[in-house]
């Protein structure tokens, strides 16, 4: 069975049809990307997935490891193991960064019927994935986000999702706004994620990411609507030949009925 | 400006049985204070909402209320029916139950030496002279009724004398307990406290209740702060909702003083919080610091009034008020800068949520600047919960209600993070916790739970 399951997915923001029929397949253990220019409504999935809801869903049906994601809270698609990382990160203050994600933890622990973890036993796992990821442990003490420069808080996405260990990563654009050394810390943590249980979707504008993670398959989303897809390769035929190729490509694929 | 009071002939009666009996009444200074102060309540009655100073805030409710003043004796509590009340790490408590100080309730034998803490009553009983220079010196009794007739009342309460240089370590809290009352009943406690040159401490009032019924509670505070002292004050009101509580906090500051003043009104039906330092000598330094958390009917003014008397002296205002069902809060921020008062730096801000839509939250600034050299500056917002901040927490997992939970105690703690570390604050933290806990237990639309509240709008 596969983990997601997207039936020709309609949505619509503020009366705009943004996605127009998306059809996608994830299996565990694979990476897929998926490739497109400003405003061709790569947030709008990966934001629908996640289930926020001022996003309206017109048409369409996505399986989440067989049950029906679009029924499902943003909390509830958590703890059933779906992640998404923002393409911008939120500043909570108040809200210090280790309370958060423990309370998370926890949240998605009970929710499958586990303990829960105590702070004497989050910290060391909390530490190690901290070393893991590069980042000070000062950021421990911080609220959630506030303050952090643009990597950092990419970085505090990737965290998280070591910490959570969710079955199925969304990664916004995790890659922009990162110099070359955070995105090797990135992709290394990412990396370090990959396993035959788990499948992600890695949303990115460059191909410059996927020189560290490799995905399995690519896929051009131009105008709400996936133009092409391909294997690792096809990304580097974007870089070369840039999206008004798909573009071009786009405006002659016939809208399916 | 000011309605005729409804019930004059009960006040007048109750003043009347009060004088007779009242501890103190052979004072002339004492008896002349409270006179001329009752006569003052009678001339200008309870305030309407054409007043000024209380546009917001309707309490006709109040002043249609035949109180009776409450007696003592009659109620007796053991240390068990109190002992939820107690703070961790404080050396001194003080029970006043329905107004009266209750010495077996209280402890502050570990005070440093040359410390007093008595009930006012005692006080004025055993040692008139030592209070006479500042009792009833402070506080506005022609501006405001309520101060006056607290001021008419005054017997019971607490006194505090903290001699030049001592420090004090944890905080001394006056724990003020209201009990079921049959008929309407009133209080009011007046506290004294007075702080000499260099010293340090801090003061807890809080205002409980244990049993239900319709009780006014008109407390008021002097607050002495001499040169260079530096004092805390918190003041508490966690009554349940048929309470109509009104508490004044006068603090006199002197040269370089430094007072906080911190307000946590999270119970009480009708409850007014006037809080209003005069910064008198030169270099002293304010911070006003207040979190209201409102729901149901629950309507909670804020009136602050801060004068600048002195040049170099800066005031602070924070206040944070969070808004749930038809609840209804104000917030008045005077600041009165006089002539003399070069070098002024005061600055305010109110910061407001609202949960529900019928949620009401009015703020005020008013600046009366009459010195040329001053800087002062105010704001306000009211907003709702940040949509982006609520669905970040729960894509992590967290369900809704303690996603909403986190991001109101997240508010909240900005008051919180105003406190000095130390037993007071974390009372208040765990007070704070403990309210959204009960209150921010559902989701906008829903109700929380039933509850027999009075309308104070609706009485109007
Ligand atoms: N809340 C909203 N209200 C109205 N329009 C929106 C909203 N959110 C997104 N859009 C529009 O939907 C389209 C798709 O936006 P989306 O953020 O999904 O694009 P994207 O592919 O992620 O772009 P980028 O590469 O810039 O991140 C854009 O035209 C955007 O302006
Ligand atoms: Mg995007």
């Amino acid at each position: 069975m596969s983990l997601l399951q997207i039936k020709n997915l309609h949505v619509t923001v503020g009366g705009h049809e943004i996605l127009k029929g998306i059809d996608l397949k994830l299996n565990p253990g694979e990476v897929h990307s998926i490739m497109g220019p400003n405003g061709s409504g790569k947030s709008t999935l990966a934001q629908v997935l996640a289930r926020r809801q001022t996003y309206e869903v017109t048409q369409g049906e996505v399986l989440f490891n067989g049950k029906d994601l679009l029924a499902m809270k943003p909390e509830e698609a958590a703890c059933e193991g779906l992640f998404m990382a923002f393409q911008y990160p939120v500043e909570i203050p108040g809200i210090g960064n280790t309370y958060f994600l423990r309370s998370a933890l926890n949240a998605i622990r009970k929710y499958r019927g586990e303990d829960e973890m105590d702070a004497m036993d989050f910290l060391p796992m909390f530490r190690e994935k901290l070393k893991l990821l590069e980042m000070d442990e000062k950021l421990l003490n911080r609220s959630v986000n506030e303050g952090f420069s643009g990597g950092e808080k990419k970085r505090n996405e990737i965290l998280q999702m070591a910490v959570l260990q969710p079955k199925l990563a969304i990664l916004d654009e995790t890659d922009s706004g990162l110099d070359i050394d955070a995105l090797r810390i990135v992709a290394k943590g990412v990396n370090g994620m990959r396993s035959p249980e788990r499948a992600m979707l890695v949303v990115t504008h460059y191909q410059r990411l996927l020189n560290y993670i490799v995905p399995d398959y690519v896929h051009v989303l131009v105008d709400g609507r996936i133009v092409r897809s391909g294997g690792a390769e096809l990304a580097l035929e974007l870089e070369e030949k840039g999206y008004s190729w798909t573009e071009t490509e786009a405006r002659q694929t016939p809208v399916s009925a | 400006m000011t309605t005729a009071i409804q019930n004059v002939q009960d006040y007048l009666e109750n003043f009347t049985e009060f004088e007779k009996r009242a501890t103190g009444r052979n004072l002339p200074w004492l008896r002349r204070l409270r006179d001329d102060a009752f006569a003052r309540f009678c001339e200008v009655g309870f305030p309407t909402t054409h007043d000024e100073d209380w546009r917001f805030t309707n309490v006709s409710a109040i002043a249609r209320t035949p109180f009776l003043l409450k007696e003592k004796g009659k109620i007796q509590l053991s240390k068990k029916d109190l002992a939820g009340g107690a703070i961790e790490g404080a050396p001194a408590q003080l029970v006043f139950v329905d107004g009266q100080f209750v010495r077996e309730c209280s402890h502050f034998a570990n005070l440093p030496r040359g410390v007093t803490i008595a009930g006012l009553k005692d006080q004025i009983a055993n040692n008139p002279d030592a209070i006479e220079a500042y009792l009833g010196h402070y506080l506005d009794t022609r501006r405001d009724p309520f101060s006056a007739l607290n001021t008419a009342f005054a017997e019971d309460g607490a006194y505090v004398h903290v001699p030049r240089g001592i420090v004090l370590d944890g905080p001394i809290h006056l724990l003020f307990v209201s009990t079921a009352a049959d008929v309407p009943s009133m209080m009011h406690p007046r506290n004294l406290l007075v702080f000499d040159t260099e010293t340090q401490g801090t003061v807890i009032e809080e205002y409980v209740s244990l049993g239900s019924g319709t009780v006014l509670c008109n407390s008021a505070t002097e607050l002495i702060a001499g040169e260079s002292a530096t004092v805390s004050h918190y003041m508490i009101e966690r009554e349940h909702k048929e309470a109509f509580n009104i508490s004044t906090l006068r603090i006199q500051q002197g040269r370089s003083a430094n007072v906080t003043s911190h307000s946590l009104l999270l119970g009480g039906g009708l409850v007014r919080n006037n809080v209003h330092p005069v910064l008198a000598g030169e270099g002293g330094e304010c911070l006003i610091n207040g979190l209201f958390l409102g729901d149901g009917r629950q309507h909670l003014d804020n009136y602050m009034h801060v004068e600048h008397a002195s040049p170099h002296c800066s005031s602070r205002q924070f206040y944070n008020g969070i808004l749930d069902g038809h609840a209804h809060g104000v917030f008045h921020g005077r600041i009165v800068v006089h002539k003399d008062a070069q070098k002024t730096d005061a600055k305010q801000t109110n910061r407001n949520l609202l949960l529900s839509d019928d949620a009401q939250i009015d703020t005020k600034p008013q600046l009366e600047i009459y010195a040329d050299d001053v800087k002062c500056t105010h704001g306000a917002t009211i907003g709702q919960i940040e949509e982006n901040a609520l669905f970040y927490l729960r894509s992590r997992g967290i369900d809704e209600i303690s996603a909403r939970r986190l991001l109101l105690f997240a508010f909240a703690s900005e008051c919180l993070d105003r406190m000095q570390p130390g037993a007071a604050r974390d009372h208040s933290e765990r007070l704070i916790h403990e309210h959204l806990l009960s209150v921010a237990n559902h989701l906008p639309g829903q109700s929380s739970h039933t509850q027999t509240e009075r309308s104070w709008e609706e009485v109007g």
